[in-house]
């Protein structure tokens, strides 16, 4: 029972020529999870899927055991007999690697029949906390979680020794993302072996024993979980640690520049990300300049100062939501009832919920991009809602917007140079370079198509493109949810010095209690299409009054 | 892809054309010669086409007679030569008008009100409903025969493909978040659908349009082969493949060159639609 299920030693996985595993050593023992954190590019993945003799490139090694097995020397027919029934594999696109043909429960129970293993279907459903009956539905029946916890029952069907699960909760919030890792968790105590993908260290603290910190196709740190997280060693470790938000006060960069490296995966990956420590002073010449006010920062230090400004009402607020019915055309049911939100100049509102709860359409409605049924939304203390669209375009620019997928809303035939001229509304090559200066771009970027631009730079691409209008509001939907930790935390970081430097309102919404509660002097809680609760972000939290408002906070990611 | 997109210097563009598969090289030419014929007919079959010459008639091919002679003695190579310019033109002009129809109609239905996009795509509805033929048939019965009758038919009947096909595009490039964008900076209507959304929508359009040339000859020429085109003694290709068919188990040559003639553009102008459609689907996203 001690010998290892998954051993190798120096593994190397090659394409063509070049190597992205270089030389790693792994072992898991049965009943413990190993955590495998690095961000995209590192090498993770494909260590994953050497082990299961899928890369597709040349792997070597020079010992590599797999459930007894020498996978180095197993033939494909062989490996055929390994897959699915003793390793069984979890994988972060739900909707991808689901048949949508097929009732889910014939693809669940594919696993077992191949293997030849009986299977009690509605039993294995009903561990992963699925309702037996959604087995006769198909995938698009199932939201995103639903689906997640059919895939991980379709790698438990045949009870393999080991699990393998890459990045099984990215696509998941943060609440459905708690479920599902406790189910991982519950089959290592079990007595499974369990080996984790992630770039969230919040995630591995969740579900593992042990983590491994990979960078540039190397382990660079490894450990129990609790002392990696506590006291990381290596660079890696620190930035990795440094970017999960959760309890870091409102204000504090995420990283600072000596947690921004030189090498490794960043450098790589995030190309013009890394290219500028981003605690650096901002160039002068910005084109907002107006609005520069860098002393009176619209944030203290610490949370208690938040406290008092919230509850009065001190001055006119920039937007206003009074009483706000939201309701699609043709649906039943209002997607929003009764919400109030009040946002000042300097300040961030962050609205957080889980998907579906409405977050995003009330963030459309402030936007005036869907029409409200009652109530009415002010902008600068003036009618927005009321207004008829001709009168509203006029205002527009008081407003930007960014949005989770950056690289939707930018017109696919563009260079980032022809967006930015586009929003500025004049040519103006400084301008355009002082735009991407403000963002930390190089201005080299202005060439580029943003489908040629890393995640992170596409979405200082939209961050610049909704300074270009001087907006006094920022409407951010989910800005950083679709991003590696470490970019996630540089951009929140350039969110906290733009509103420093330009005295911006921002509404900010997330399924991510984290980095709502890092980024927001103000929040409130979205459930079900009503504001169950609000109130200084603090405050809120040091006494939650509503149970979803706990079950969010229990479901931060967070390292601790 | 950004390497092919920098060379546009003179020398790279030749370089590129040297780059060109053998089969691209075939459909230019096929291309240029059918071009040729319908620009200067006289240039390649200096012969009169109505030339009558009744002690040659029923010539088989021969030297001087490559494809032979009809009824009346006329030399069918001049004629299949001199029949190119109307089918050609036809095709082209009843696509163009197919293809300004629709987007018409796909315009007004896929950004106009609930309204209109109902009227308009029930009008569409009703368009395709119509056996493609049937339309045209019904349009000649009402105006008679003619090269711009057979112009009409053939647009019209093609246009509600057209329409349907935009209606979609406009629909899901409207939807898209870079027109939310757009809105979000103030844009107005007119600037949206212009820089946005007919860019966005009119590539799919425009790939299919070139798709619709072959086809659209090929009915011009079922058309004339009904008699309902060009009157009698003109070269035209379907009226050639008619008059010959009478006399088809002992003159094969009077149905069979008109008739490789309307396979042979067909195929050319589908081929180089289809190169055309794939390239600005690629581009769909790029540049």
């Amino acid at each position: 029972m001690n010998a290892p299920i998954v051993h190798a030693r120096g593994l190397r996985v090659a394409f063509d020529g070049v190597e992205v595993v270089r030389g790693i050593d792994l072992s898991i023992a049965p009943g413990t999870c190993l955590a495998l954190v690095g961000e995209s590019g590192s090498g993770k993945s494909v260590t994953a899927r050497a082990l299961v003799g899928l890369t597709g490139g040349s792997v070597s090694a020079e010992e590599l055991r797999v459930v007894g097995a020498d996978a180095l020397s197993l033939s494909e027919r062989a490996w055929r007999s390994v897959r699915g029934r003793r390793v069984g594999t979890v994988l972060q696109d739900a909707l991808g690697s689901l048949d949508p043909l097929r009732p889910v429960g014939r693809e669940v129970a594919d696993a077992a029949r191949l293997a030849g293993v009986p299977l009690d279907l509605p039993a294995l459903l009903r561990s992963v906390g699925l309702d037996p009956a959604a087995a006769s539905r198909r995938p698009d029946e199932l939201s995103g979680g639903m689906r997640q916890r059919a895939l991980i029952a379709a790698a438990l069907a045949a009870d393999p020794e080991l699990v393998i699960a890459d990045e099984p909760t990215t696509a998941l919030d943060t609440t459905r993302q708690a479920v599902v890792l406790s189910l991982l968790r519950a089959r290592v105590e079990a007595g499974g072996a369990l080996l984790f993908i992630t770039h969230d260290l919040a995630a591995a603290r969740r579900v593992a024993d042990e983590v491994a910190i990979m960078d540039d196709g190397r382990i660079v740190e490894r450990g129990p979980v609790g002392s990696v997280l506590a006291a990381p060693m290596s660079a890696e470790g620190r930035r990795l640690v440094a970017s999960v938000p959760w309890e870091r006060p409102r204000g504090e960069r995420l990283l600072p520049d000596d947690a921004v490296p030189g090498v490794g995966a960043a450098a790589r990956l995030a190309g013009g990300d890394a290219e500028r420590p981003v605690g650096a002073a901002p160039a002068n010449g910005e084109p907002g300049g107006g609005e520069h006010r860098p002393g009176e920062a619209g944030h203290p230090a610490g949370p208690a100062a938040v406290v008092p400004s919230s509850g009065e009402a001190g001055g006119t607020p920039v937007l206003e939501l009074r009483e706000v019915t939201i309701r699609h055309r043709g649906a039943d049911a209002p997607t929003v009832v009764g919400a109030s939100l009040r946002l000042e100049r300097g300040r961030t509102l962050g609205l957080v919920g889980e998907s579906g709860s409405g977050k995003s359409t009330l963030l459309r409605a402030a936007a005036g991009l869907v029409p409200i049924e009652a109530g009415e939304v002010l902008l600068g203390g003036e009618a927005w809602s009321a207004l008829p669209e001709r009168r509203r375009r006029a205002r527009r620019r008081e407003q930007a917007m960014i949005v989770q997928d950056p690289l939707g809303s930018f017109e696919p035939r563009w260079s980032v140079g022809r967006i930015l001229t586009d929003a500025l509304g004049r040519r103006d090559a400084s301008a355009v370079r002082g735009l991407l200066e403000s963002v930390h771009l190089s201005a080299a970027v202005a060439d580029a198509h943003p489908r040629t631009l890393s995640g992170g730079q596409r979405q200082r691409v939209a961050i610049a493109r909704a300074l270009a209008v001087e907006p006094s509001v920022l409407l951010c939907d989910e800005p950083v949810s679709a991003l590696d930790a470490s970019v996630q935390a540089r951009v929140l970081d350039l969110l906290d010095e733009l509103q420093e430097e330009r005295g911006l309102a921002i509404l900010l919404v997330s399924h991510d209690l984290g980095v709502i509660r890092h980024a927001s002097d103000n929040l409130a809680v979205l459930d079900g299409g009503t504001i169950v609760e609000s109130g200084p972000t603090e405050a809120v939290l040091a006494a939650p009054r509503h149970p979803f408002t706990r079950e969010l906070i229990d479901a931060a990611p967070r390292l601790r | 892809m950004s390497a092919a997109l920098s060379e546009t210097r003179p020398r790279a563009v030749v370089h590129r054309l040297a780059r060109l598969r053998p089969g691209t090289w075939l459909l230019a030419a096929c291309g240029l010669v059918i071009l040729l014929c319908a620009a200067v007919p006289g240039l390649i079959a200096p012969g009169d086409p109505l030339a009558i010459a009744p002690r040659e008639s029923f010539l088989s091919p021969r030297w001087g007679h490559p494809f032979g002679t009809d009824e009346s003695g006329r030399d069918l190579f001049t004629r299949v030569v001199h029949g190119t310019r109307s089918s050609v033109l036809i095709g082209v002009l009843s696509t163009l008008l197919g293809v300004g129809l629709g987007a018409v109609l796909g315009l007004v239905t896929g950004l106009g009100r609930r309204w209109l996009d109902a009227a308009g795509s029930r009008l569409i509805d009703a368009m395709l409903a119509f056996p493609t033929l049937l339309l045209a048939l019904l349009l000649i019965a009402v105006r008679g025969p003619g090269v711009a009758t057979v112009i009409v038919a053939v647009g019209l009947s093609s246009a509600p493909g057209y329409a349907r096909l935009l209606r979609s595009e406009v629909r899901r490039v409207s939807r898209s978040g870079h027109v939310e964008a757009a809105r979000m900076l103030g844009k107005g209507p007119v600037a949206i659908v212009w820089r946005h959304i007919l860019p966005g929508a009119l590539g799919p359009l425009l790939a299919v349009a070139t798709l619709g040339v072959g086809q659209a000859i090929v009915w011009a020429s079922a058309l004339g082969y009904l008699g309902l085109g060009a009157p009698p003694p003109a070269p035209e290709w379907g009226a050639m493949l008619n008059a010959g068919r009478t006399y088809i188990s002992n003159g094969w040559w009077m149905t069979v060159f008109p008739g490789l003639a309307i396979v042979g553009v067909g195929v050319v102008a589908t081929l180089a639609g289809r190169r055309l459609s794939a390239r600005w689907a690629g581009r769909g996203g790029a540049r």
